[in-house]
């Protein structure tokens, strides 16, 4: 929708792009993963791929990571192709895989060590369990670490080749929020550290939070691209405006109706609560009010807030793949 | 660590690379020691079980048979003076009733009886207990009587070491423990690292896949020196099971199987996602192995047709070359077939497996 590239660029503003997917292809038996998904990350961005579960995210970053192959398409990773230089693409990168379930009877030391001895050139070990805060974990067994410290291991044997380029799978997905918010913290700082990177998630908040561009994954297709000011830009309507009706079986409103009232871009409903998108929170609450007051309904709940990236997905998937 | 030492400012410090294998084998020290379990069932677990069979099936003195005569007539009572002296008899006077409830309990092996005509022997010949019994009797009863045997015979008793059922049976768990080490020490880590997802995390880094595979082999063979060393060791000190053949050649034919097992577990190990999984087909693959190839009793016991088959298995091979290097001395002509056939599996299993293996 945005900035769609051209399929032969590798470079953007003279630089080498971090990633380049054009017409990737990939089916499991009948199972289509994949349906011509193309993509580019510029050097030194940040970039998210959103989408909810299975929407072929993590197949899409492991053919990137050269984990798995593609039925068809083309992927070249910081100007290099798997095919022809993997021995020293490997070097260059640094991945976070969904779920690894590290050797749980190493220490924090052992296991950063081990992955040091894999790169023939790196960061000192010391600095990097200093960088993901496990200092003070540094001779504790992996399996007594909490589940955000694994995560952090996890991150910090992910680095410690002193990547080019980072890959990382739902970083923060089941972690309670607190180490959510710290290991955000440290991908800011590896992203200001200039490193390019590339994660995917499916929590809206992250990808608002942490990405310069983020595509939107469904059904294994990019379904909207931009950055996260641009992608909210999109819905025309800055707020959501969210409500319940008291008696909600007598009542009588439909969506046209709604998108009458002033400053309302759009009206859904869906499970018993009605979702409008509006221009103006000041102008469509009062008009709303004084039309159910009209109408003899009564307000259940009435909540508002700022359009963020989750209302994007509900207005792209809500449209045109789940309710029809 | 010395983690300074180690660091070069300059960004092309070569140490570290070299150290992968270092590193990757001290990581499967570390898993082995760290997990009491796997050094209980490696190095504490043979020792028990030779002991045990060793006290089991130690050599016992002579035994004495025990025998019944049917006394309170005179003729039985200077029977049962007679008999008192036989060596390996013991005599216990009984009534007519109570003699023929102690030979069906078992507890009298013979009842002998005066009879007008002379002696009558009543005794299950389906025991070896009855028959020898029998034996012992009439030929203490002959004696007495004034035999004298037209051939002269003399005796010699051997008790020889290595010729036990102990001396047996410690090569046959030396070739089980190998075995066992080779196939669950790879099969599971290499399962479990899979079904983690940890193998997928390592493959996509530059590490090099020969020399993952290495690390299980070195970090086996090393253990390897000290379960021999254990085994054999605690065999010698506590039955004196002797080591006739050349240490060399012990460790030779210990270390190739070792290596034959190894693959035999990759080969296992190379598809399985799960650990259920793989114990089927560790369980599969040693099972027969465990009754075929010798490691209790001798494989020699089963029918001809089934030997070609039972002499290609690699734990039997390796049970031959252990006991002829251990209990019969024989030198490298000797055991080169049992090697010869151990090499074939170690070659094969590794090819096949190599192919196979699923690293993601």
């Amino acid at each position: 929708m945005f900035d769609i590239p051209s399929t032969d660029a590798s470079t953007h503003e003279g630089r080498p792009l971090a990633l380049r997917v054009a017409g990737l292809r990939k089916s499991f038996g009948d199972v289509v993963a994949i349906d011509g998904l193309d993509l580019t990350v510029r050097a030194g961005e940040c970039f998210g791929l959103l989408g909810p579960n299975g929407a072929g995210k993590t197949t899409t970053i492991e053919i990137c990571e050269g984990l798995q192959t593609a039925d068809s398409g083309e992927v070249e990773v910081l100007g290099e192709r798997w095919d022809r230089d993997e021995r020293s693409l490997r070097e260059r990168l640094g991945i976070q895989l969904q779920e690894t379930q590290l050797a749980e009877k190493l220490t924090v030391q052992e296991t950063v060590n081990l992955f040091r001895s894999f790169y023939a050139r790196g960061r000192d070990v010391g600095e990097v369990i200093d960088v993901v805060q496990l200092g003070e974990k540094r001779g504790a067994r992996v399996g007594k670490l909490s589940g955000g410290q694994k995560q952090r291991l996890a991150l910090a044997c992910a680095i410690v080749g002193d990547p080019e380029l980072l890959f990382l799978d739902e970083p923060t997905t089941g972690l309670d929020p607190q180490s959510r918010r710290q290991l955000w913290d440290l991908i800011v700082e590896l992203r200001a550290s200039g490193r390019s990177i590339v994660l995917t998630t499916h929590y809206m908040d992250e990808a608002e939070r942490l990405c310069d561009r983020v595509a939107i994954v469904d059904h294994g297709r990019v379904i909207a691209l931009g950055s996260p000011r641009e992608l909210i830009a999109s819905l025309g309507a800055e707020h959501v405006v969210e409500f319940t009706i008291a008696d909600e079986a007598h009542a009588s409103l439909d969506a046209a109706m709604l998108t009458a009232l002033d400053g309302v871009k759009q009206a859904r409903h869906h499970g018993g609560r009605w979702t409008l998108e509006v221009t103006t929170v000041a102008l469509a609450v009062p008009a709303l009010l004084a039309d159910l007051a009209a109408r003899g309904l009564v307000l259940g709940e009435l909540a508002t807030h700022s359009a963020t990236l989750e209302d994007v997905f509900v207005s792209l998937t809500g449209r045109q793949l789940r309710d029809g | 660590m010395a983690d300074q030492m180690l660091h070069d400012p300059t960004g092309v410090a070569r140490p570290w690379r070299d150290r992968s294998l270092a590193q990757l084998t001290l990581v499967r020290f570390r898993e082995f020691i760290r997990e009491p379990e796997a050094v209980f069932w490696t190095f504490a677990f043979p020792v028990i079980l030779a002991i045990g069979l060793g006290i089991a099936f130690r050599n016992k003195p002579a035994d004495v048979v025990t025998i019944g005569v049917v006394s309170g007539t005179s003729a039985g009572d200077s029977l049962a003076a007679r008999l008192a002296h036989a060596p390996g008899l013991r005599v216990r006077p009984l009534g007519a009733d109570e003699a023929a409830r102690a030979l069906r309990t078992g507890e009298v092996a013979l009842v002998a009886a005066s009879r007008p005509a002379g002696v009558e022997y009543r005794f299950d010949d389906t025991r070896p207990e009855g028959r020898s019994a029998r034996f012992l009797v009439d030929d203490a009863i002959q004696r007495a009587a004034g035999r004298r045997d037209p051939v002269a015979v003399s005796e010699r008793q051997v008790r020889e070491k290595g010729s036990r059922y102990i001396d047996f049976v410690v090569p046959g768990l030396l070739g089980m423990n190998i075995m066992g080490g080779g196939i669950w020490g790879l099969g599971f880590a290499i399962v479990e690292a899979r079904r983690k997802n940890l193998l997928k995390r390592l493959v996509s880094t530059p590490m090099s896949r020969a020399n993952y595979l290495a690390s299980f082999l070195f970090s086996r063979l090393a253990f390897l020196v000290l379960e021999v060393a254990v085994l054999v060791g605690s065999a010698a000190i506590l039955f004196g099971v002797p080591v006739r053949g050349s240490l060399l050649q012990l460790f030779v034919v210990c270390l190739l199987s070792a290596l034959a097992f190894g693959g035999l577990g990759l080969l296992i190990a190379s598809r399985a996602r799960t650990i259920e999984g793989v114990s089927g087909l560790m369980n599969l693959t040693m099972m027969p192995m465990w009754v075929l190839s010798g490691v209790f009793f001798s494989s020699s016991n089963f029918p001809r047709v089934a030997q070609p088959f039972i002499q290609a298995l690699p734990l039997t091979a390796t049970n031959n070359a252990l006991r002829a290097t251990m209990l019969q001395g024989a030198g490298w002509g000797a055991v080169a077939p049992s090697l010869a056939i151990v090499a074939a599996w170690c070659v094969v299993c590794f090819v096949v497996a190599l192919r196979m293996f699923r690293w993601r």
